[in-house]
């Protein structure tokens, strides 16, 4: 028997159904002379869920282990056929032989780019994998039907299903809440060991508080090129000038939106407004890109043109100085603003929902006015969940990528002049990763080191914030 | 005589009229959207008196409660006509600014709902907004006034910046009173206070009314006619929005005028 993985997959999967059914069937057969359903220690439908279980948990354990491991194995059992000379190569140019061979065995290749020697190699390949292809499927049912039988057989009046079958989804349901932990442990894991691969190259102590960003270096031996300079205080510079622009545009228009929006529009406006305010949203960040980089930057620079002229006829000499880049933190900062509104703004009309009436009943009634009730009771219930959203936007402006490419340029000035240009770590990130490099450049690794930065700064913050509402929220239940 | 053959201008048995009271209610209507939920109601309110208003659920009492210091202002669909006076004020005229009337008409409401603050900053809330106080010395006068009126103070001396979300339900619901009187308002409103209490709580709570009514003029909605018997001098039945019979609370309870009034204080509805 030949099939592949998926249509296996298929007959696990109805055969699971089918057992599902004959288990079903039996409890009920068993239920009957009883007298009903009711005698027996719990529904039929968990007596057939255990039976399906037995069917498809061993079975299809069996195929994930083949899938994963069969490669493996069946490679060094090759490895014991090559040829003495292969044996004895270092590990990178035996896998690219052994892929040489996977490629000769499916028909990709001739022979003749190998030479004759390894014959034996790729017939081994092809009967081993013969073997495999053909005995898995034949395994796996054997399996599904052998679990069935025991299943099967468990059925009893007096045997409780249910206790079996709620702790095998137990299990199943903390394995889906451990894919999203270990899935970050492991991104943080492997940035780790990247950025200490780095810190080999590069100082520690240069990178955290180096101040002169240039990362360009001799790639090639055979290159002449700048020893490349590795310090990080330009982009974080950078990073938070552009979101404290952000932020100080998003956090109020967002907070006085959410407080029009939850406490004086009427439901009509409401009705309109919310949604389009959550379209925002919706926008791609390079359409913000390219209309921060076309009309804002532009706006910016003409404006500060026509001040530096009037400066100058009019003899106010740091008017006359001033000079905007054409592409300026302030512009990257203020679309980026306007792009995370809607976080701040839906998240903070939510939670200023969630606010029980009774609080503002009990205010109204001792005559506060509107704004004193949300000044005074409303906000500061709220308080927790208007951070939560303040911080979401922050780190969605720390992390926010394009626009910056596009508005605030790729000069690591450090400046806090946002009519300068600067740029960020995601920007950097992006530019020492992408063009052709070897992936163990200082260059390239640099990018690792930015990342784990990022992840501890934006952490600190967050650590942080939780404190800081920790210490002010006012609980209302 | 049942309901349906109540007529919509149906005159009120007994004495809702009153020489010098503190409010006059004359002709009140109140409608949701299309639904009216009170048919020309006449009653006066006494001064230092405690009037309840008891009646089955839906009756439309704690509808018309909340007229009094228009917080039906807050319900968009809600529609009140007629005339309501505070002292010879109307309370819905244009010039009325409605802050100030709630800070003379005070409310306590069905559920505790003590802000999330601590217990001081509770009762120095109303005289924050209204600026009673001139210093700190004054403002912790007033805390301490108000909740030793509530028989409060022992309880929470020792804790006062503790939040009030702490305290028991007996005692948030005094922390509300404490924090309604803390404003010294005319009147104070009372709606089912003690719906959400346990008995002893509830004891101390009806205490506390009658202690009030001293100084304060109290309108208390209830179900409980137990309650209505032990802390009014009034009485008030209410049925399908309609004000059926206000007499004193003595008469209301041994000698009901209206047929309703007998059916509902002896069990036969509500």
């Amino acid at each position: 028997m030949n099939m592949p993985t998926s249509n296996l997959l298929l007959v696990i999967v109805l055969a699971t159904a089918v057992a599902y059914l004959l288990g079903r069937l039996r409890s009920q057969q068993i239920a009957k002379p009883l007298g009903g359903v009711r005698h027996l220690a719990t529904l039929p439908n968990y007596y057939a869920s255990l039976v399906g279980l037995w069917a498809f948990i061993p079975a299809m354990l069996l195929v994930l282990c083949w899938t994963v491991f069969d490669g493996v194995i069946i490679s060094s059992l090759v490895k014991s056929v090559l040829p003495a000379e292969a044996k004895s190569l270092p590990s990178n140019e035996l896998s690219l032989v052994l892929s040489q061979i996977t490629n000769t065995a499916s028909g990709i290749t001739d022979l003749s780019t190998l030479g004759e020697e390894y014959q034996p190699a790729v017939n081994r390949l092809l009967f081993l994998n013969n073997i495999s292809h053909k005995s898995m499927p034949i395994l796996a049912i054997v399996v599904l039907i052998l679990g069935f039988l025991i299943g099967y057989r468990a059925i009893d009046a007096k045997h409780n299903a249910r206790y079996a079958v709620e702790r095998i989804f137990n299990i199943g349901l903390l394995i889906c809440s451990s894919i999203a932990i270990f899935t970050t442990l492991g991104i943080i894991l492997s940035v780790i060991f990247e950025s200490l691969r780095f810190f080999e190259k590069v100082p520690f102590f240069d990178f955290v508080f180096g101040t002169h960003w240039s990362p360009q270096i001799a790639i090639r031996a055979d290159q002449e090129g700048a020893s490349g300079s590795f310090g990080v205080i330009p982009l974080i510079a950078g990073t938070m000038l552009i979101s404290l622009i952000a932020l100080s545009i998003a956090v109020p228009a967002g907070l006085m939106s959410a407080i029009y929006l939850s406490e004086y529009a009427s439901t009509r406006v409401r009705n309109i407004v919310k949604p389009m305010l959550e379209i925002l949203a919706g926008v791609p960040t390079v359409v913000y890109g390219f209309f921060a980089a076309l009309t804002v930057a532009p706006a910016i620079r003409t404006y500060g043109d026509q001040l530096r002229d009037w400066g100058a006829s009019n003899d106010i000499q740091w008017l006359a100085n001033l000079a905007v880049s054409s592409e300026s933190a302030l512009a990257a900062g203020m679309v980026m603003g306007i792009m995370i509104i809607p976080f701040v703004s839906s998240l903070s009309d939510d939670v200023i929902n969630a606010v029980p009436q009774s609080l503002r009943d009990g205010s109204l009634g001792l005559g506060s006015t509107k704004s004193e009730t949300i000044k005074r009771v409303i906000f500061p219930a709220a308080l927790p969940g208007i951070v939560g959203g303040v911080l979401l936007a922050a780190s969605r402006a720390i992390g926010e990528t394009m626009i910056v490419v596009m508005a605030a340029g790729l000069a690591a000035n450090l400046t806090i002049n946002p009519l300068e240009a600067v740029t960020t770590v995601t920007v950097q990130i992006v530019t020492l990763l992408v063009g052709d490099q070897e992936f163990d450049s200082a260059k390239t690794l640099a990018a690792f080191a930015l990342g784990l930065f990022l992840f501890v700064i934006t952490l600190a913050l967050n650590v942080i914030a939780l404190k800081v509402v920790k210490k002010y929220r006012e609980q209302y239940d | 005589m049942s309901s349906e053959t109540l007529e919509d201008r149906y005159q009120t048995v007994g004495s809702p009229l009153l020489e010098d009271p503190k409010m006059r209610i004359r002709s009140v209507d109140v409608s949701y959207a299309n639904n009216q939920a009170i048919f020309d109601v006449n009653l006066d309110i006494g001064k230092n008196q405690v009037i309840s208003m008891i009646g089955p659920s839906g009756c439309g009492k704690s509808t018309f409660l909340r007229c009094l210091n228009r917080m039906n202002d807050t319900i968009d669909i809600c529609k009140v006509t007629g005339q309501i006076l505070l002292d010879d004020e109307d309370i819905y005229s244009k010039n009325l600014d409605v802050v100030e009337l709630r800070a003379r008409v005070g409310m306590v409401f069905q559920k505790p709902n003590p802000f999330p603050k601590s217990i001081y900053e509770n009762v120095a809330y109303g005289a924050r907004i209204h600026g009673l106080t001139d210093n700190k010395v004054q403002l912790d006068e007033l805390v301490e006034g108000s909740l030793i009126k509530c028989g409060l103070w022992k309880e929470v001396q020792d804790r006062l910046e503790e939040p009030a979300t702490g305290l028991s339900g007996g005692q948030q619901q005094r922390l509300c009173i404490a924090r309604a009187i803390a404003v010294n308002p005319e009147v104070i409103l009372m709606d089912e206070p003690c719906s959400a209490l346990d008995p002893i709580a509830t004891a101390t709570v009806e205490e506390l009314i009658s202690e009030l009514s001293e100084n304060f003029t109290i309108a208390i909605v209830t179900h409980s006619m137990q309650q209505a018997a032990r802390v009014s001098q009034r009485t008030a039945y209410f049925h399908l929005g309609k004000l059926i019979e206000v007499n004193d609370t003595s008469q209301v309870f041994t000698n009901p005028e209206h047929a309703l009034t007998e059916e509902y204080i002896t069990g036969r509805i509500g």
